[in-house]
């Protein structure tokens, strides 16, 4: 372009070069859907509910598209709809146009497959940004929907990864009352069989007393009579996971939902340029950068990475981008991201962090895999059910 | 020099006796200071505080003038060379990291990694004379000996950005492997190597097409991909060899930067960050961050011949003659 300009310096033609360019910028159309949570039942006052978890981050990624896509003649546009609680999600799927091909999903895990079985899905790419469901990456997968989070297998395999080095073998699991918490114990138990653990006791919590008031009498006498090595707590909402350290009858440290965890964010991590992402988010969020906000800054971000990379704005260009080998998206953990052919899950590290400090990151060294490391977390190919 | 077939023996010689007297700068991350060695007699002279988180670090063309990015302070001071004497302090925008200084020490270039912007100062006015919008998180930075191009590597974006030094506008954008680090030209201009941290590749792009025509994967055997981290890069001046530190791989790749084969690996400190020349170019410094430590490469033998512990994250290195 600019050569030319030099040999036909004309100011007319200037003009028309610069209109040109503005009016033929490439637009890649992105929706993000995400259905309103009511507020759930806290365990402490501590942290306050955050009801846009995933959108900002989202806002965060069009803003980090738009500015390389300035280079490249590519405008990113974002339409954010927020269903209400008890809004009619199916109608508001239904209702984004034929030219937004590319939709970010931030839904119950129940509603993932209701929105990708709709005849308006069909030609779409969905990016499930907030379930860690291993259902829907396995017998439930659909080709067009892809995963960003770690499934709950990933994570339950990133702490027994760590567990293991630590030799920390006897496992004591604990296991909430809700339908979530038992696919927690499931992938813990199959983390714990897939790495050689022993689950030398499993017990349900039945959560009857408010255990800010009874923990100190109730955790030691439910965990007494048992010896192990570390206490595994299932309770994916957080109704008693936090009261259980420190008042165990002997002393063991917490893993699982809470204690150590296993999480694909986390505010301690600020290795591999992960600060700048920090300090980018909380000047533009006023607060830290929670998983599904990462999770749908990265859906965005790939499809930015694609889009580039491709030079196009069409699904299946870009899905068949993201699914090759060419794709790498840079998700500041240290290792190149991409996705499973086999079920569209994001490969990527798992962190693993204690409230205050960032413990490990899984896969540890030594955990070998032919392919990717990445790849010793969560269902390998032979394993997948996802047909 | 390029004509001449260095043999070890002759080139041993003709080295030791133009090696003396010259001092390296090592900026240290964690001790707030800057280490000064002699490197000669692998001596650490003495450890100079300066000011909150020091990274990147270079002297004037003149070498005169010591200048060192404090990154927490969001400024860049200027010291004498000589007697360590702070002399002022450039407006570099938040957050300061890399920086690079134009062929005649007039201007600097400075990347805020925050803002998405290269900030160009005057020097002796100590005044920010533009900024240029670049890619997300632009890292590396490097202006071409000819004063033609100022080079912004962004991270996040991807792309290396090709700034007219004379227009300040970028005229090209050449989309390379992902979260390119660092960029830095051969000294005659005519080509740009840089390092890409994720792939571990090394990327060497045409000046005159602004695109790449090698590619280098860099490989260890028994080192996992994800630990070779490409970042600081530097050519001999005779283009013969190219330098490359491997960040967590603890090793500097010695290219042949005429058939960019990989010729060797050297074993150096840990988490090597950022090469120096000594200035006959006989000797390579590196900062090892992790190791807390620097080596010295003797170029002849192509052999890491000392290490010397200089203090808490050694970043950046500098080297006065």
């Amino acid at each position: 372009m600019f050569k030319r300009i030099q040999y036909f310096a004309g100011l007319m033609l200037l003009f028309a070069v610069v209109n040109a360019t503005a009016a033929g910028k490439q637009s890649i159309k992105i929706a993000y859907i995400s259905q309103e949570r009511a507020v759930p039942a806290a365990l402490s006052n501590l942290d306050a509910f955050i009801q846009n978890k995933g959108q900002l981050g989202a806002e965060l990624a069009i803003s980090d598209n738009n500015t390389t896509g300035q280079f490249t003649q590519q405008q990113y546009e974002l339409t954010k709809i927020a269903v209400p609680v008890g809004g009619d999600l199916i109608q508001a799927f239904n209702a984004l146009g034929d030219d937004t091909g590319l939709v970010v999903l931030n839904v119950h895990p129940a509603q993932v497959n209701q929105l990708a079985d709709l005849a308006a899905a069909q030609n779409k790419l969905l990016f499930d940004a907030a379930t860690s469901d291993d259902e829907l990456r396995g017998v439930q997968c659909r080709r067009h929907v892809l995963h960003i989070l770690p499934s709950r297998a990933m994570r339950a395999d990133a702490l027994a990864q760590y567990m293991l080095k630590k030799r920390w073998r006897e496992w004591f699991l604990v296991v909430g009352q809700t339908a979530e918490d038992q696919l927690y114990a499931a992938a813990i138990k199959r983390a714990a069989k897939r790495y050689g653990m022993k689950l030398v006791a499993e017990k349900a919590w039945d959560n009857t007393y408010d255990v800010r008031r009874t923990a100190q009498s109730d955790v030691p006498q439910f965990t007494q009579g048992e010896d192990y090595d570390v206490l595994v707590a299932a309770d994916e909402q957080g109704l008693f996971g936090e009261y259980l350290d420190y008042r165990t009858w002997l002393p063991r440290p917490v893993i699982g939902t809470q204690g150590l965890i296993a999480t694909a964010w986390h505010r301690t991590h600020e290795q591999w340029g992960a600060v700048q992402l920090q300090n980018r988010f909380k000047e533009q969020a006023g607060r830290w950068m929670e998983e599904e906000d990462y999770a749908a800054y990265l859906a965005v971000r790939a499809i930015g990475e694609a889009s580039v990379r491709t030079k196009s704005n069409q699904v299946q260009a870009i899905k068949d981008y993201m699914l090759s080998d060419a794709f790498a998206l840079q998700g500041y953990k240290g290792k190149p991201m991409s996705f499973r052919p086999w079920d569209g899950q994001l490969r990527q590290p798992v962190l693993l962090a204690a409230p205050r400090s960032l413990v490990s990151v899984a896969p540890l060294e030594g955990f070998l895999h032919p392919k990717s490391e990445l790849d010793t977390l969560g269902y390998d190919q032979p394993e997948t059910a996802c047909k | 020099m390029q004509k001449i077939t260095i043999s070890g023996f002759c080139a041993a010689a003709l080295f030791t006796a133009a090696a003396h007297a010259e001092t390296v700068f090592v900026s240290l991350e964690k001790d707030n200071a800057i280490a000064v060695v002699d490197p000669v007699d692998a001596k650490l002279l003495k450890t100079l505080p300066v000011g909150q988180r020091p990274r990147g670090i270079a002297l004037s063309p003149d070498g005169k003038t010591l200048f060192v990015a404090t990154s927490d302070d969001d400024t860049i001071r200027m010291f004498d060379a000589e007697t360590l004497k702070e002399t002022g302090k450039l407006p570099s925008g938040e957050d300061p990291e890399t920086f690079a200084l134009s062929p005649d020490g007039k201007l600097m270039y400075v990347s805020n990694e925050d803002d998405s912007e290269v900030t160009v100062i005057d020097i002796a006015a100590q005044k920010a004379v533009a900024k240029i919008k670049v890619g997300v998180e632009p890292e590396g930075i490097a202006v071409s000996p000819d004063n033609r191009w100022a080079i912004s590597a962004s991270e996040t974006t991807n792309m290396l950005h090709w700034i007219d030094t004379k227009t300040r506008q970028i005229v090209e954008n050449t989309l390379v492997d992902p979260r390119p680090r660092a960029a830095s030209f051969t000294a005659d201009s005519q080509q740009l190597w840089a390092t890409s941290e994720m792939a571990g590749t090394v990327m060497v792009l045409d000046s005159a097409s602004k695109q790449i025509v090698q590619t280098i994967k860099l490989e260890v055997q028994g080192v996992t991909g994800d630990l070779i981290q490409p970042v600081g890069v530097a050519i001999d001046k005779d283009r013969r060899y190219a330098y490359v530190a491997m960040g967590p791989a603890n090793r500097v790749a010695v290219i042949n930067a005429q058939t960019y084969q990989v010729e060797k690996y050297l074993l150096v400190g840990q988490r090597v960050w950022n090469l120096a020349f000594s200035p006959d170019q006989s000797r390579l410094y590196t900062t090892n961050g992790i190791s807390n430590d620097i080596s010295i490469i003797d170029l002849a033998e192509h052999k890491v011949t000392k290490s010397l512990a200089v203090g808490r994250y050694p970043w950046g290195v500098a080297v006065k003659p």
